[in-house]
């Protein structure tokens, strides 16, 4: 915070502090909130805890936002230094649309092998298939 | 005509005259230059030092570490049918209480925020070159260094010791339906209502152990079929306890850096130096670092 007096750059941090404890608090609220704590039911609503949940993801955002560029005084380096840090943590844009779809997908293969694990097969089906008939009753 | 010496890797530009006498002899240009980490010139390279812009960078890889470990949380997450519920996992504090959903984990934020704050301070009163200042600000950040890691000792003791989630076992299940709980001797549904203890979708049990044996308790679905307390996802121990301590790893190794960093400070040595307690800052920027891991450690393992 060097673009300040030394008595305002002061005054700067413990705002910084309220900041970020005071937003800390709204998160806790947030999921509290989401997972039926403050009023019960609200666990059962799904777009609640969606909401929510992107409440959270945004204040956490924020606040990494904050630590950066004033405690860490990114907003006071110059611009090329801003863009070789933080331009990069862009790719995890993808990698999380990428694994988080994988995760799904790993869940839904699952749910397709049980599935056919627990199929069972109809007998009578069977024997009106195509082939000639003796060929099912050998196997009987 | 200025002639060029090469010594080692380092490259230094001699003048035909011999320079005067001008560098004081406690700071040698020699050392300035050390300091500085760059060669060539006046022109420092996005107009900070070596030393930071590759702290800088390190940070960026340990971000890209820890984004790896987060992301593969997720996905193993979104891979499981069902998963422990964080706000009735960590609802235990010290002291013997009980049913606080993340109202620990929150102090330990709170530890952490605190300790990010006094860092800055101790890098302000660097820059004004005032030692007292530095030492004193640091201490503070130390002590906040370490109340966090004792919590964290506890909240891992609490989970291994007193409730038994290990990197293979993981006693948090979920239920994936409605239902009731059954007689744990006859395995009957309780007649009266005041016994039975209902249970809804998506709510998390953590199955107890006695004299080493775990206790699944029985029950019956709202659809009539029974069945018993199943063991949750076993990555959920696992990830847990392996990026909880990488980052309280990050944190024990910042405190061991930030005592000898004070040490020296207190012994003046950054002083000397003259360049505004830079040290001071970069251990700054790695401390803050640890801040805002915590940030996302606490937004994937406690909030969502």
């Amino acid at each position: 915070m060097g673009h300040m007096s030394y008595e305002d750059a002061k005054k700067q941090v413990f705002v910084g502090f309220w900041i970020l404890l005071g937003v800390t608090l709204i998160e806790v609220f947030f999921s509290l909130l989401g997972k039926g704590h403050i009023f019960s039911g609200a666990e059962d609503m799904n777009w609640i805890i969606w909401l929510t949940a992107l409440i959270i993801v945004v204040l956490s955002i924020y606040k990494a936002r904050y630590i950066i560029y004033e405690f860490m005084h990114m907003g006071y380096e110059v611009k090329g230094l801003r863009v070789s840090v933080l331009l990069p943590t862009a790719l995890l844009i993808w990698a999380i649309i990428a694994f988080f779809q994988e995760g799904n997908s790993w869940k839904d293969r699952r749910e397709l092998i049980k599935e056919k694990n627990e199929a069972t097969v109809d007998e009578e089906m069977e024997v009106q298939g195509y082939l000639p008939q003796d060929v099912y009753d050998l196997r009987g | 005509m200025a002639k060029e010496v090469r010594d080692g890797h380092r490259r230094t530009i001699l003048a035909d005259e011999p320079p005067m006498a001008t560098t004081t002899p406690e700071l040698s240009q020699d050392h300035i230059e050390y300091e500085q980490g760059w060669d060539g010139g006046e022109e420092k390279p996005f107009k900070t030092s070596y030393g930071k812009l590759m702290m800088w960078y390190f940070l960026l890889s340990d971000a890209f570490t820890f984004a790896g470990f987060l992301i593969a949380y997720g996905a193993l997450r979104f891979s499981m049918p069902s998963w422990p519920v964080p706000d009735f996992v960590f609802s235990t504090a010290p002291f013997g209480l009980h049913g606080l959903p993340l109202i620990f984990v929150t102090f330990m934020s709170f530890l952490l925020i605190v300790s990010s704050v006094t860092m800055v301070r101790a890098v302000q009163e660097g820059q004004r070159e005032n030692k007292q200042g530095v030492v004193f600000w640091m201490v503070l950040t130390i002590i906040g260094g370490i109340g966090f890691l004792g919590c964290q000792a506890w909240e891992w003791n609490n989970l291994i010791a007193t409730e038994h989630m290990g990197i293979r076992t993981n006693p948090f299940g979920t239920h994936t339906e409605s239902g009731v709980y059954l007689d744990d001797e006859h395995g009957d549904v309780y007649e009266t209502g005041a016994e039975q203890e209902r249970f809804e979708a998506g709510q998390t049990y953590l199955i107890h152990k006695e004299d080493g044996e775990w206790l699944q308790r029985s029950y019956q679905l709202d659809s009539g079929e029974k069945g018993i307390q199943e063991f949750g996802p076993k990555a959920f121990g696992a990830l847990f306890f392996f990026i909880t301590g990488f980052h309280g790893f990050h944190v024990l190794s910042g405190v061991i850096f930030l005592i000898i960093i004070t040490v020296n400070v207190a012994s003046g040595l950054y002083m000397e130096r003259r360049n505004g307690h830079e040290m001071v800052e970069k251990i700054g920027l790695y401390w803050h670092f640890v801040d805002l891991v915590w940030v996302f450690v606490f937004l994937v393992f406690y909030l969502l």
